[in-house]
């Protein structure tokens, strides 16, 4: 092997890094925050809410998780401004992270809602609670609760599925990495670097998911 | 005559035609062409709209057309040479064809080895938008979104001319620089005038026209060194197309603008 290893870019182009990342975390947290709202929401719509909003719900959840994310980002940005909706390119990344982790989150949720037994929804009734603070308290948290571990999961892949936006020129990680081995044409390095960039990135997202699981639910006893 | 004086004659004819050959074959190209009745010349035939394929199998773009015409102007028979990027002056040179109309531009290098015509054809790079937007040069950019190719020329060029204040959206290849102009996500792009053209032929909504040049390197005919018959003859061509349109209209049906001014 005579390839010659040099980091020295490093030096000229940390900015451009610095501003990937910051784009990448700013897309990860809006999207995983209204996503996993959307999908809260969506999820009791299809598991219990009325019956005129069960079918374009589960279109929604159909269309999204039926088609590539990229197709996804490319029709918002290049297709919408066809019908006069032309919006940024950090505005449509976001939109299509919103709306595609609210589909995949929504299934997952539904599923802990549906393993929820008759009994807890009794429970909260006979303790005198409104329909809306039984799913709140008595039925969602549990339920959020049993399906954590695959809700962070996918909280994850949609932050690494954000390297998709760099293809409609959102300044992420991804389009950093492009940039500087466009410029320097260090393909190895740039990569490299932006691997370790990622590696970090969900390592400390899985982090803060659990801590965030911590927090919100009580404690078990082990079992 | 013993047998040694005729070796000796042979090889002594073998090489007066060895030297001989190439001479007088390009002695004087134009009177070879105007014996022959026919002109050879090369064309490129993987480069749209200068040189293609068509459906019919026919070569057909800009080069071709202009080939057309020199073999028109000089009331001969045209024999067309498919050649690449590469072999395109090798071929000039082992007296393959006698011109090569193949976008061929002008550096140092070329110089030494072939001779050029007067430029045929436009080829730059520049700053493109709609025509309600009043850009004359990088300075005008200021505060507009324009939109390229990253890591292409243009992209380094721009990115070294822009005023501060320009947002420039680097996309993965031509086709999102492209759809991006089109769905208005950028004011102007910066690209080729061949992209541009390949956006003409789309009958687009919003119409990519030339604001700025970055970058001037337009085409010459070559042709082999020391034919000087040849290349006033083609150089008197392309004068009297450029000023009695056929030129324009070769350049009006291919790269769906005029020519400009300068050429």
């Amino acid at each position: 092997m005579t390839y010659a290893f040099d980091y020295g870019w490093l030096a000229d182009y940390w900015p451009v890094l610095l501003k990937g990342i910051g784009i990448t975390v700013e897309l990860t947290l809006v999207g995983g925050v209204l996503g996993v709202a959307l999908g809260i929401a969506c999820a009791w719509a299809r598991a219990l809410g009325p019956t005129y909003l069960r079918p374009p719900v589960a279109a929604y959840v159909e269309l999204i998780r039926n088609t590539p994310f990229l197709i996804q980002l490319f029709f918002i940005f290049f297709g919408l401004p066809a019908l006069g909706v032309r919006m940024g390119e950090l505005q449509a990344a976001n939109l299509a992270m919103v709306i595609n982790l609210g589909a995949y989150s929504c299934e997952i949720i539904r599923a802990g809602i549906q393993t929820t037994p008759r009994g807890q929804f009794e429970a909260g009734a006979s303790l005198g609670m409104s329909r809306i603070e039984t799913f709140r308290h008595v039925v969602l948290i549990p339920a959020l609760q049993r399906i954590w571990p695959a809700l962070s999961s996918q909280i994850v892949i949609v932050m690494l599925g954000s390297a998709a936006v760099s293809q409609i020129a959102a300044e992420d990680l991804t389009f950093a990495a492009n940039f500087i081995q466009s410029r320097t044409f260090r393909a190895f390095e740039a990569y490299f670097v932006s691997t370790l960039i990622y590696l970090a990135l969900a390592i400390l997202l899985r982090q803060a998911l659990r801590g965030i699981g911590w927090g919100l639910f009580p404690k078990r006893s082990a079992r | 005559m013993n047998r040694r004086t005729l070796l000796a004659l042979a090889a002594g004819a073998l090489v007066a035609a060895a030297t001989q050959a190439p001479l007088s074959a390009s002695a004087d190209a134009l009177a070879t062409i105007e014996t022959n009745k026919v002109i050879r010349i090369a064309v490129p035939q993987d480069f749209p709209p200068f040189g293609s394929v068509g459906s019919d199998m026919q070569p057909k773009g800009y080069d071709v057309d202009m080939a057309k015409l020199i073999a028109e102007k000089l009331g001969v028979k045209l024999e067309l040479v498919p050649v690449t990027s590469a072999n395109r002056i090798p071929y000039l040179q082992t007296n393959k064809v006698d011109l090569v109309i193949s976008s061929l531009g002008k550096n140092p290098e070329r110089e030494k080895v072939i001779d050029f015509s007067t430029a045929y054809a436009p080829f730059f790079n520049g700053v493109f938008g709609p025509a309600d937007v009043t850009v004359k040069d990088a300075a005008g950019l200021a505060g507009k979104t324009v939109g390229v190719t990253r890591g292409a020329v243009e992209d380094l060029e721009l990115t070294k001319i822009a005023p501060a204040d320009v947002t420039i959206k680097r996309y993965e290849d031509n086709n999102g620089t492209i759809s991006a102009f089109l769905s208005g996500q950028v004011d102007l792009v910066a690209t080729g005038n061949v992209v541009a053209a390949a956006i003409l032929e789309r009958n687009p909504p919003k119409r990519p026209e030339i604001k700025f040049l970055i970058k001037n390197s337009p085409c010459f005919i070559g042709l082999n060194k020391n034919e000087p018959a040849l290349l006033a003859k083609v150089d008197a061509i392309i004068a009297a197309a450029k000023k009695d349109g056929a030129l324009d209209a070769i350049a009006q049906k291919w790269l769906g603008a005029k020519l400009p001014a300068d050429l």
